[in-house]
């Protein structure tokens, strides 16, 4: 059963991956991480780590996926130009990629690590679960978690900068959206 | 199962985003295959906490996608940038930063 359950998550996570770089239109790109996603989620489940799982399905195929979609609406597809600045790079490519996968997986179980060929010590029932997490992050990993939140901090009010009308006013005409516009994204509640 | 099979996949998938990378143009989907990579990163934290049977790999994971949020906002804000901007969205276009 757990066999089963792997080889079929893990065959989800490997065929989005390749939608993901296959597709031509980046919406199906986006729609193929999603199966991606999901796939590395039920992978987590596998591993005992629910609320890892339940972070990725909420975080990353929920906000982050929304937000790549609105993007791609917005800017649109646009067709990749066959002109190549590097020759054979499409054929190259593939081949460092496979050298990278052969190069990584020699390194990791010609290692020393006698565990790699174990599932793992038997664990109690809470492992994993939001309670064991959060436990972790307010006490060990306090200082860690504090800077992730900083980070996010910093990540918004960068993307409101980057995003916002104001400095490219070079070419739009200056006096057309901006007003709404700083209003819309006034940090002040 | 044990945990080599989870290491592998994982090998797999860095390898498939890298690979993505190599060859794609258009920065979107560049930025997708840097989220193929960071999974893969997390799939194998993770696949390591459960061998070691210590949650702590755990946290690195969500730290981790907590980072990737922020990677993805920042980089898709630039692409909006670049859109307003009207320059072509092709990383073999943009390889100059001149505005």
């Amino acid at each position: 059963m757990e066999e089963v359950l792997f080889f079929v998550s893990a065959l989800g996570a490997l065929g989005g991956a390749l939608g993901v770089i296959a597709m031509r239109n980046p919406f199906y790109s986006v729609l193929a991480l999603i199966v991606h996603l999901f796939s590395l989620a039920s992978l987590f489940l596998l591993l005992t780590s629910a609320f890892v799982a339940a972070a990725q399905v909420v975080v990353y195929a929920g906000a982050v996926m929304v937000l790549y979609v609105f993007v791609v609406a917005y800017v649109g597809g646009g067709g990749e130009s066959a002109w190549e600045p590097i020759p054979f790079q499409r054929l190259l490519a593939p081949l460092l990629g496979i050298a990278l996968f052969v190069e990584l997986s020699v390194a990791v179980l010609s290692s020393s690590l006698l565990a790699l060929g174990t599932d793992g010590p038997d664990v109690r029932a809470g492992f994993g679960d939001p309670a064991a997490i959060g436990r972790l992050l307010l006490e060990k990993f306090l200082l860690p978690f504090e800077a992730a939140s900083i980070l996010l901090l910093i990540a918004a009010v960068g993307a409101i900068v980057l995003a916002s009308n104001r400095r490219d006013g070079e070419r739009d005409t200056p006096d057309e959206p901006s007003p709404n516009r700083e209003e819309g994204v006034s940090l002040s509640p | 199962m044990n945990t080599e099979w989870f290491i592998v996949l994982s090998a797999l998938l860095f390898a498939t985003g890298a690979m993505g990378i190599l060859i794609r143009r258009s920065p979107m989907v560049i930025l997708l295959c840097l989220e193929l990579m960071l999974n893969a990163g997390n799939l194998a934290l993770v696949a390591f906490s459960r061998m070691v049977g210590n949650g702590q790999g755990q946290v690195f994971a969500v730290i981790v996608m907590v980072v990737a949020a922020c990677e993805v906002v920042v980089g898709l804000g630039l692409i909006v940038a670049i859109f307003r901007r009207r320059i072509p969205l092709n990383v073999d276009d943009l390889r100059e930063l001149r505005g």
